[in-house]
């Protein structure tokens, strides 16, 4: 319990997908001007992280690791290098699903987030979180554990960027700076801010 | 037909560049531009993909059923991105090492997938195409813009070759370490976005809220 506990501590502060690897920096620029639209988005990626982690592990597991068709016959075949093409077809898949359950039960939240849905399929995050979970050999129950903990952790970083950003309207940005460019030394500033975690050992 | 053409690939330069204005593709601006050499073979891979994806997608875009769309071109993308892989492991395996996760991540290079969505989708493979090739230059523009000052301002070198003499070498630079971190990339990123708009005014975003002027005379 306590190393799945760990597990969720470092995935959300300690590497933060957002703010310590700037992966899903698209959406996090692009949907952070609104705290409840931040929100949904959060939402909707720890959604699609908690589902295709676990799944992506299943088959990398049983399907593609070097001697997973053992259980097949085929012991010897090593199917890794299909890996990116299969990871993203799962991710593509959920991604599409969750985006016709939206339009059909929360039309609202779907007309926010406009073209970013379909954009959470090329969120480096997603993708991002799957290959740390090959590249750390996670095993099922620890892989949802870090699905949900990296998705988690994201929702936080875009929900506290979106926060500072309302706030910041109020203030007097060269016309310049204004909008996108004060965005990227904001973020550039959290991003310092969460360097220190990184010394951090659990 | 050339004239637009030309209006098509010219555009997304700094007019309608896909990172400083309609702001897809940070993730790799970020990741990859800590030396000039990986951003320039990454602005070419993401280039190379770009156009062939989009022209591909174009050309069968009216057999594809909406509701699935997203998985086609995903796997077209994927598709084209092993090839780029397979031919840099095959002709230059040194470079592919160096890059050899950046080069997967150009699957989820949302340029790409915001050009099919935006552009392929509704115009015939040839403009399509060159559309790809206009948003990867710029894509490629600003991704070596911010190499340079980060290769130079960090290590002193450019392309690997030492430019100005460093303080551990007897020079009289001394490399700035922040700029090889992550957040400097986004502080250069958001200074080449005043400097851009600075320049083009009408890029400039009109602020949310308007600051009321107080006159000297009202306070007093």
């Amino acid at each position: 319990m306590e190393h799945y506990l760990s597990l969720f501590v470092r995935a959300v502060f300690i590497e933060n997908l957002a703010l310590s690897f700037f992966l899903g920096m698209c959406t996090f620029l692009a949907v952070s001007k609104k705290i409840e639209t931040a929100l949904g988005l959060g939402i909707a990626v720890i959604l699609v992280q908690a589902i295709t982690v676990p799944a992506n592990n299943l088959i990398y597991q049983y399907l593609l690791k070097d001697g997973a068709l053992a259980w097949a016959g085929f012991p010897e075949v090593d199917l890794s290098f299909l890996g990116l093409i299969s990871y993203i077809g799962v991710i593509a898949a959920m991604v599409q699903i969750l985006e016709m359950a939206m339009d059909k039960y929360t039309p609202a939240l779907y007309n926010a987030l406009g073209i970013f849905l379909p954009l959470i399929t090329v969120n480096c995050a997603i993708l991002g979180g799957t290959l740390f979970m090959v590249e750390r050999d996670y095993n099922l129950a620890e892989s949802a554990v870090y699905g949900i903990g990296s998705g988690f952790g994201w929702a936080l970083a875009i929900t506290a960027i979106a926060g500072i950003r309302e706030k910041l309207k109020y203030s007097d940005v060269p016309d310049g700076l204004q909008g996108l460019g004060i965005t990227f030394i904001t973020a550039g500033l959290m991003a310092l801010g969460f360097m220190a975690f990184s010394g951090i050992q659990i | 037909m050339a004239n637009q053409i030309k209006k098509t690939v010219t555009d997304p330069l700094i007019d309608n560049n896909p990172i400083t204005l309609q702001v897809l593709g940070v993730c790799s601006a970020l990741a990859v531009t800590t030396n000039m050499m990986a951003a320039f073979i990454m602005s070419i891979a993401l280039t190379t993909v770009c156009a062939f994806a989009s022209a591909a997608i174009s050309s069968i875009r009216n057999h594809i059923p909406a509701s699935i769309r997203i998985i086609v071109q995903m796997t077209i993308i994927a598709s084209l991105v092993i090839i780029v892989d397979q031919l840099l492991k095959a002709y230059a395996y040194e470079a592919s090492k160096q890059l050899s996760v950046f080069v997967g991540l150009i699957i989820t290079n949302c340029i790409v997938l915001g050009r099919a969505e935006a552009f392929a989708m509704k115009n015939p493979p040839v403009m399509s195409f060159f559309d790809g090739i206009g948003n990867g230059l710029g894509y490629s523009l600003i991704l070596l813009s911010v190499a340079f000052f980060r290769e130079l301002l960090g290590t002193g070198k450019l392309f690997g070759h030492q430019i100005v003499a460093v303080a551990s070498e007897g020079g009289w630079y001394i490399p700035n370490g922040l700029m090889l971190l992550p957040p400097s990339a986004f502080f250069v990123i958001g200074l080449l976005i005043w400097a851009i708009r600075s320049w083009k005014k009408e890029q400039i975003e009109s602020p949310d809220y308007q600051i009321h002027q107080v006159h000297r005379t009202e306070v007093l």
